[in-house]
């Protein structure tokens, strides 16, 4: 029989070990601080169980996982300027890339304890509807690092601007293959989802490298050949899109199957660093040397900036998650305390955090610098 | 007392009635007797679709990156294996392997730890969880679906909370924990890595020890019918707390195949692998009901889902149907599986 369905003999004995054992989970997770957001809660700063009542703010920053250096950066950002602030923030987050449920859940959660407010990086449009109930129910949101789909669904976005990441990167691609034919291979996060960090850093960096890229917020609906026109211009050919998590892991076995289709790859654009250094993995598997392709990524992470450092990325676009969370949590002290709302950067429809070129090797044409200041401004 | 030689002689002794049987009674037996036979019919079948749509996919180099892609879920679904053969089901394997890499990963970078020690001990974590898995299974007398649900999300946790959201990277492991990952050339261009061969060898050593060893013989047993089991003697709990900590030392070396396939040791990896690993059990002809199953089956299933996933990439066609084929490969293997257990009746 399924011993698996079987729930036969739970003795006595048995009932007070599990007994023990829950009460210890529930003395253990309350050790770990009164959290109370949805989907994967790591920690709180502070302690928010006076903060509904009191006179404290209280604030949920909801990151996509807590797993990311970038989100583990953004959440010890926003632990820091809330105790300068003396605002009780609330961490949670998704299980992963693509958990909306998880942060759905710890929107309404901010909802119910009555907090004034919640930075999300919103994980798709899927978490819209819950953003739209808590501003209706009288929160204050700010989208940090992804702006939303439309914009305007937050109160405003502090955010890298991902299609100028990824336009610096297409056009250091370009002016470095100083007229070589291009044979490319782009990993994005996803290819069953649509994710505006994803089409516009890849399709950024089409752009960046002068390949028209058809409808900008699709990704792989671009001519898969014809010509490029950044740095000396020149033939290219797109060998696919691959869908990769933004992890080592699938970033591998995106390069993998991508290898498998044309061994020529010569230019490789990854949407983070962990998929880059799983890109790297898989090219010297198949006995290519660093210097015979150009890798380029965007992040700015400590460990992705020490991998230009060690020539494995050819260019790297570093963004700021400290200074989104900073800002971020200023922005509510300010609407809370003084009513002042923070403006969008002219032209843009979310507060630009700003974003750096880092490459070892600069090029003429390509503003760029170099990795020790990637690393003197590196998160993580 | 396994299937197969109770199968065997079952025939044997009753030539004459085989004659009797329909062909389709006939094939439901030797289904029944070679419970792999299916599953390698279906990657027979996979691979030549494939081959025929694109030119690009019997590639030596290509066939030797689907073994490398499979090794770590094939790693896993052999411990997983053990663990449905007596009836179980172990939600937390992903986790264990995710969190013995990080073990071994960490105490070696940041702790100092040699590399040889530093992975012992990452194995021997691997091998403690699985122990307590056991432990819940037996002495507790909960069901593992419930048991290893929970440690799912126990393990999951104290790999975040040791690793703190960290990755460590390529250069920061140890050498003796990137073994795995250094290439190995076959004749033919195709190119392995030694953490393929380290699976195909756990492999091997499973299948003699399940088919020649007591122990293998008492596991068969105890999954088949643990209440017979105990009447012929067996100390069954015995043999499924012996079961989950072998498992455990499995899913920990799957740690360090993890480790040798992606070059780094990163809390974010394996995060379907658990599913991953009862979808190669399943449709590598294992049954969920325990006693009834090969391991080369389950490695056939690892290959199927390989396969299916390098294919489809290769040929430029949409991963959505990689799910729509593995889903309707998963109804079906179970679907014959209950059709082929009634070939004893």
């Amino acid at each position: 029989m399924a011993r698996w369905n079987s729930t036969r003999g739970v003795g006595r004995r048995s009932a007070t070990l599990l007994g023990v054992a829950v009460t210890a989970s529930f003395v253990l997770a309350a050790c770990g601080g009164s959290s109370s957001g949805g989907g994967d809660v790591s920690a709180t700063a502070g302690s928010s169980d006076t903060a509904a009542a009191g006179d404290k703010i209280a604030v949920s920053l909801i990151t996509k996982d807590s797993t990311n250096p970038f989100f583990v950066a953004m959440q010890a950002g926003a632990k820091a300027a809330g105790e300068k602030q003396g605002v009780d923030i609330t961490i949670a987050s998704g299980k992963a890339e693509g958990d909306d449920q998880g942060q759905i859940d710890a929107i309404e959660n901010a909802i119910s304890t009555k907090q004034k407010g919640i930075l999300i990086t919103p994980m798709s449009t899927g978490v819209n509807d819950a953003i739209e109930k808590a501003r209706a129910a009288g929160l204050f949101v700010i989208a940090l690092d992804t702006p939303p789909d439309p914009a305007d669904t937050v109160d405003i976005t502090f955010a890298t601007d991902n299609r100028k990441a990824g336009q610096l990167i297409g056009q250091y691609a370009a002016a470095a293959l100083d007229g070589k034919k291009a044979v490319i291979a782009l990993l994005d996060i996803f290819d069953d989802k649509v994710v505006s960090v994803d089409y516009n850093r890849d399709q950024g960096f089409l752009e960046g490298m002068g390949i028209p890229v058809g409808d900008g917020k699709v990704n792989g609906d671009e001519p898969k050949t014809g010509k490029y026109t950044g740095g000396k211009g020149g033939d290219y050919e797109i060998v696919g899109n691959e869908a990769t998590g933004a992890n080592e892991e699938g970033g591998q076995k995106g390069m993998e199957n991508l290898l498998a289709k044309n061994p020529n790859i010569n230019v490789v654009y990854t949407i983070n660093e962990p998929t880059a250094a799983g890109a790297d993995a898989a090219m010297s598997a198949k006995g290519k040397k660093p210097a015979d392709y150009i890798l380029v990524s965007v992040d700015g992470g400590k460990s992705g900036v020490e991998d230009v450092k060690a020539g494995v990325i050819d260019a790297t676009s570093q963004q700021y998650p400290l200074k989104m969370a900073e800002l971020g949590v200023q922005a509510i002290v300010d609407i809370v305390k003084n009513n002042k709302k923070p403006e969008v950067t002219p032209g843009l429809d979310f507060f630009d955090t700003g974003v750096t070129l880092i490459a070892n090797t600069p090029i003429a044409g390509v503003d760029s610098k170099d990795p020790q200041y990637g690393l003197d401004n590196a998160w993580g | 007392m396994t299937d197969a030689t109770a199968t065997t002689a079952g025939y044997d002794a009753a030539e004459e009635f085989l004659d009797r049987q329909s062909p389709i009674q006939r094939l439901q037996g030797i289904l029944h007797a070679y419970p792999w036979l299916s599953p390698a019919v279906v990657l027979v079948i996979a691979l030549i679709i494939f081959s025929s749509i694109t030119s690009l996919f019997a590639q030596p180099g290509n066939l030797g990156t689907i073994t490398q892609q499979t090794a770590v879920t094939a790693t896993l679904a052999l411990g997983q294996t053990l663990i449905i053969l007596t009836a179980g089901i172990d939600l937390s394997c992903g986790a264990v392997m995710v969190f013995s890499s990080m073990v071994m990963a960490k105490l070696a970078f940041d702790q100092g730890v040699a590399g040889l020690p530093a992975l012992f001990l990452g194995i021997l974590v691997g091998g403690i969880a699985g122990l307590i898995n056991g432990l819940l299974v037996t002495r507790v007398n909960l069901p593992p679906f419930i048991v290893t649900l929970g440690t799912l999300g126990i393990f999951t946790s104290l790999t975040l909370l040791y690793a703190t959201g960290r990755t460590v990277r390529n250069r920061e492991l140890a050498d003796e924990l990137k073994w795995l990952g250094k290439p190995v050339l076959l004749p033919g261009g195709f190119t392995i890595t030694y953490g393929v061969l380290v699976m195909i060898a756990l492999y091997l050593v499973f299948a003699y020890v399940l088919r020649y060893t007591a122990w293998g013989t008492h596991v068969y047993a105890v999954g088949d019918d643990p209440d017979a089991a105990r009447l012929a003697g067996i100390q069954v709990n015995r043999v499924l707390l012996s079961v989950y900590a072998t498992a455990g030392v499995i899913f920990g070396i799957a740690g360090w195949v993890l480790i040798g396939r992606v070059n780094a040791a990163s809390p974010n990896s394996g995060i379907d692998a658990n599913l991953d690993s009862i979808t190669a059990v399943v449709i590598g002809g294992t049954s969920l009901f325990g006693g009834r199953g090969r391991v080369f089956g389950t490695l056939i299933g690892a290959l199927i889902v390989g396969v299916v996933d390098n294919g489809l990439s290769v040929a430029g066609l949409d991963e959505a149907y990689k799910r729509l084929a593995i889903g309707t490969l998963i109804i079906v293997a179970v679907t014959a599986d209950q059709w082929i257990r009634r070939a004893r009746a």
